[in-house]
């Protein structure tokens, strides 16, 4: 079983965590066309390579991002989500 | 060849001879010691068949004495395919072999193998294929015909467990290679796991000779042994297979019933090497088996392997092997080398000494059968002319046995399951691993290392290393030796016989034609090669066959087998028990603060998620009186329902109402404290994904449900949107913190009365949808004023703690009102005469608030929630369906279940989500889906039941019940 280092927790079983798929950029609602909020909502890269996902700890509900590579499922760095999302306007 | 061939008693036997063990055998009745293998104590007795092949039926007997090959699978009660090298013989076991009728001796099917040469590789694809239903009517006589042993679905599996481990280091056998590692890491202060399938410490250094003498050896063994018993730091497993290596070093080791998970940060792979066949003709009759299997049985039984032996070999263990015999009493007809020029050594030596007839740069080509037993008669010895080829002028030796090995093949199986590949090296004329993954250490023969200097050397090294990358120990690793004696394997060591029957894989009958005509046939490359013809497929896992196929791919291909590699080798390592990898299940079930009470009332439980809710209150036979009195009682009087499964979550802080916003549908931001509001969740694509109810405790704190089944996704969803948006808010799941009921129907108020003095329950200050903290039977309690069934009603939410409490002082309280419990049943029925949904029951993956008809909980004028831009988009499509109330025209029809399809015209037009007969209407009412333009109120419809008779239905406006709510706002 795979090892995930968690930036909470650190070392955990893999079976502790959820994925939860890609990081996205969300567009804006308001500018972004039905055919582009389709491909945000559906339409996902899914590539062979480096992504960022979102990661869930499950015992303590903690989400975080990890960087893997899709092709040889190596996780290169975890951290946490505030390091890409910054505090949004109310 | 039967009689007593148990030899004399040594110290170094495993065989504890003060107790006999009788079992029985094809049904005779045998004798053997205790600490005796199933295939130690035949073999003690003389038996030498113990099985039949797969495919042909052809008898087989001992071949590797190990549990890793086919030949020896027999059967036991209750337990097929066990093998017998690795079972121990108990009082009264019955054992039979397996892959034959009648009996053993005369298998009634063993005809087919007069056929095999209308048998070819790929005959079922070939022949079957067509007609069409061929393969269907002729797959149960092949079914019956194909082999290995019998499941008895009545055998009592016995109970199986897990345990978990942890290590600086796992090393993986305990020959002389592990032995040194093991004790090297745990001298330098590792904690070691160390593990082997064997009873006994010691690997080949327990049976095999290294050197003429064995004196050294056996002194290096207990020196070994000493060193390791000495360590305080490790844990010895025998008898256990790892069996196999996942992602970070996680083991999976099986010790008998018990399934070991183990993660271990480094792993010394210290496997050995199996010993590989010479191909000929009839290589596969009891009596021929590998060198070491002959050893084994010499060394740790005490069993005479046969009376006259011809030994064929391509090194000096064919020599220590020939004065093995020798000592136990077995003559040596002549030891065949297939080397022209053989190396001198001191075996060689020996051998010569005593006057052994040695034949160089021969092999045997054929062997013959005794009529009678079955068991090897004599072989034919010829001179090798080339590759793969023998010449005329071949000799006939009368024998008995016919032990043999063409080189090793590692076993790297750890190796290989951390992505390592076996390649053919040409140097070495075998196979070796091409990279050692990150984090695990070979030694020894794995490594291709045999001589018994360069082992332990090997051991010692890779312990250290293992303790360096520990970071517990400095400095440069003692060197290894270099290698002396490498040990080659044969580069060709397979002899094609015109008349064929040259066995590759043992597994499968696969013989040197099948797997050139596959070849031939264009399935080429080894992976190919391998589904094709199945070679490697078998029990075995191609540890005997892979080289062998891999040189006969090449060859037949005319590639380049230095190019070839083998086929990928997965996890596990030998058979496992289905019971192994199941284990005990663990399946948590969660019971609310009250659910004693339920039992005790005789609820009937029924799940809800993990938790486990009481579904009405009587015995099962009377349900549908049960729910139908339960419901009626609310209406009429007061009932009390357990809700402590809703899921609870509390936002705090200045961006709470802000927050709300963005999670769900409603507008929260002027919701005023002391008040709830209904909460509809959608996810990205406007599906509706939860509801519940927003409690607005303070400017800056509410308290929201949520569904059963959907608390800890709600609460994930609400973590994950948050980590992006980044709001002041702090989200906390108190869903095991609070418990709650709702005391529901139109005396409500005067049971509660009794017991909340400090709360004004009068309509005026405590209206409908209202949400009062305060004492209820001096608990301190959360008042919410909901409608869910439809009644005046209060749902008391307190801390879990006090659950029992409130049930008891709220049952006693509404004593004069005759309250009464009801369960979940009823509570669907009350909600559905309401009109309301359930997510997930009358709604789906798809289902949006325009689907549901509940727009008038969606705030579209909102800059922005969950789910919103999608449901613009579905507002520029036509809608395609509605979810509208209907009654069965009928009144005395059943209720049609759940998901019955509306049928219009022979199509499929919609389904049920909800049906149940309503005591209030005298009918049967439901939910549907229908399309938009059927969904209104007088429209009529028909559904199909199971048994495909239709019923007709008529939509009517939603609720079924007090369309005024006069009752619930009372």
């Amino acid at each position: 079983m795979k090892i995930l280092h968690c930036p909470l927790n650190g070392p955990r079983n893999i079976s502790e965590f959820v994925c939860g798929g890609e990081v996205v950029e969300m567009p804006d609602p308001g500018a972004a066309t039905d055919a582009e909020w389709s491909g945000y909502v559906f339409g996902h890269e899914n590539a062979r390579g480096v992504v960022r996902e979102w990661w869930f700890h499950v015992p303590t509900a903690y989400w975080f991002i990890a960087e893997r590579d899709t092709g040889t499922d190596e996780i290169l760095r975890t951290f946490p989500a505030s390091h890409v999302f910054g505090r949004a306007p109310p | 060849m039967t009689g007593d061939y148990r030899l004399p008693p040594s110290p170094e036997e495993r065989i504890d001879r003060s107790r006999t063990v009788r079992f029985t055998f094809e049904g005779r009745d045998f004798e053997g010691f205790a600490g005796d293998t199933v295939a130690s104590a035949l073999a003690a007795n003389g038996v030498s068949t113990l099985s039949r092949s797969f495919k042909y039926r052809r008898p087989r007997g001992i071949f590797s004495l190990s549990d890793k090959d086919t030949n020896t699978l027999v059967q036991l009660p209750g337990e097929p395919n066990v093998p017998a090298a690795a079972r121990e013989i108990e009082d009264g076991m019955a054992v039979l072999g397996q892959n034959y009728d009648g009996s053993l001796k005369r298998d009634r099917g063993a005809w087919i193998g007069l056929f095999s040469r209308f048998l070819p590789v790929g005959f079922y694809y070939k022949a079957f294929y067509r007609p069409s239903g061929a393969w269907q009517r002729w797959e149960p006589v092949f079914r019956a015909r194909a082999g290995l042993g019998a499941v008895d679905p009545a055998a009592e599996p016995g109970r199986f467990d897990k345990k978990y481990g942890f290590y600086d280091a796992v090393v993986v056998g305990a020959g002389p290679a592990g032995l040194a590692a093991a004790a090297t890491a745990a001298g330098a202060g590792a904690e070691v796991l160390l593990v082997d399938d064997q009873p006994a410490p010691g690997g080949a250094l327990t049976y095999a000779r290294f050197g003429a003498d064995r004196a050294p050896q056996e002194e290096a063994l207990r020196a070994l042994v000493a060193a390791v018993e000495r360590a305080e730091t490790i844990d010895a497993m025998f008898g256990a297979v790892c069996e196999g290596r996942f992602a970070d070093n996680w083991l999976a080791i099986v010790e008998g019933r018990r399934l070991h998970k183990v993660r271990a940060r480094q792993v010394v792979m210290a496997t050995g090497a199996m010993e590989q066949p010479i191909v000929f003709r009839n290589n596969d009759l009891p009596g021929v088996m590998l060198l070491s299997a002959a050893q084994r049985l010499i060394r740790h039984y005490r069993v005479r392997p046969g009376n006259r032996a011809v030994v064929a070999t391509v090194g000096r263990d064919g020599y220590a092997t020939a004065l093995d015999l020798l000592e136990a009493g077995v003559e040596i007809a002549a030891v065949v080398d297939l080397r022209r020029h053989p190396d001198p050594s001191p075996e060689t030596s020996a051998v010569a000494e005593r006057g052994i007839r040695v034949i160089a740069g021969h092999t045997p080509s054929e062997a013959r059968k005794h009529s009678r037993s079955g068991r090897i008669r004599s072989v034919t010895v010829s001179p090798i002319i080339g590759a793969g080829k023998f010449g005329t002028g071949g000799e006939k030796i009368a024998c008995d046995l016919l032990c043999m090995s063409s080189g090793h093949t590692p076993a790297a199986h750890i190796a290989c399951h951390a992505g390592a590949r076996l390649f053919y090296d040409r140097t070495l004329s075998g196979l070796r691993i091409d990279r050692m993954p990150e984090g695990i250490l070979a030694a020894g023969a794995v490594n291709g290392r045999h001589d018994l200097r360069g082992v332990i050397a090997e051991g010692r090294h890779a312990g250290r290393a293992a303790a360096d990358a520990l970071g517990l120990e400095q400095g440069d690793a003692p060197p290894v030796p270099a290698d002396s004696g490498r040990k080659r394997n044969h580069a060709w060591p397979i002899f094609p016989h015109p008349r064929g029957k040259e066995f590759v894989d043992f597994d499968e009958d696969l013989t040197v034609r099948d797997l050139t005509d596959t070849v031939h046939e264009g399935y080429a490359g080894i992976e190919l090669l391998k589904r094709y013809s199945t070679v490697g497929m078998g029990p075995s896992q191609g540890r005997y066959s892979a080289a062998n196929a891999l040189r006969i791919a090449a060859d037949s291909a005319g590639g380049n087998l230095a190019e070839a590699g083998a086929t990928t080798v997965r996890p596990p390592v030998t058979g496992e028990k289905l019971g192994v990898l199941a284990g005990r299940s663990f399946e948590p079930v969660r019971l609310t603060p009250m659910h004693h009470r339920h039992v005790e009332a005789g609820a009937q439980t029924m799940a809800a998620g993990d938790w486990l809710r009481p579904a009405f209150y009587g015995p099962g036979a009377d349900r549908d009186r049960l729910v139908e009195e339960e419901a009626a009682h609310v209406r009429r009087a007061v009932g009390l329902i357990d809700v402590s499964t809703l899921g609870g979550i509390e936002i705090r802080g200045p961006d709470a109402a802000a927050f709300l916003e963005r999670m769900y549908t409603f507008a929260y931001r002027r919701q005023p404290v002391g008040r709830l509001r209904y909460v509809l969740m959608c996810d990205a694509a406007g599906t509706i994904v939860d509801d519940g109810v927003a409690c607005r405790l303070g400017d800056e704190h509410f308290y929201v449900t949520a569904t059963t089944g959907g608390a800890d996704r709600v609460y994930r969803e609400m973590l994950w949107h948050n980590a992006q948006w980044r709001l002041d808010v702090d989200i906390a799941n108190v869903t095991a913190a609070w418990c709650g009921v709702n005391v529901a129907g139109p005396l409500s108020r005067e049971t509660l009365d009794r017991i909340a003095p400090e709360v004004d329950l009068s309509s005026d200050a405590f209206p409908y949808l209202a949400v009062r903290e305060g004492r209820v039977a001096d608990i301190p309690a959360r008042l919410l004023r909901v409608g869910f069934v439809g009644e005046l009603g209060y749902e008391i939410h307190v801390p879990a703690g006090f659950g029992e409490a409130l049930w008891d002082r709220i049952m006693e309280a509404g004593e004069p009102e005759g309250i009464r419990p009801f369960g979940v049943e009823a509570q669907r029925l009350l909600r559905l005469e309401k009109g309301h949904i359930i997510v997930g029951q009358d709604t789906d993956g798809l289902t949006t608030p325009m689907e549901a008809d509940m727009e008038w909980a969606v705030r579209r004028s909102k800059p922005f929630f969950v789910g919103g831009r999608a449901l613009d988009v579905h507002d520029r499509n036509p809608l395609t369906r509605k979810l509208a109330g209907f009654v069965l025209s009928d009144v005395d029809a059943a209720p049609p279940e759940e998901c019955c399809l509306v049928v219009r015209d022979g199509e499929i037009a919609g389904r049920v989500t909800s049906a149940m007969r309503s005591p209030h209407l005298g009918r049967v009412i439901g939910l549907a889906f229908l399309p938009p333009g059927d969904a209104e109120p007088g429209k009529r419809f028909e559904i199909r039941r199971p048994d495909g008779r239709t019923v007709s239905a008529e939509v009517v406006p939603l609720p079924f019940y007090d369309p005024d709510n006069a009752r619930q706002a009372a």
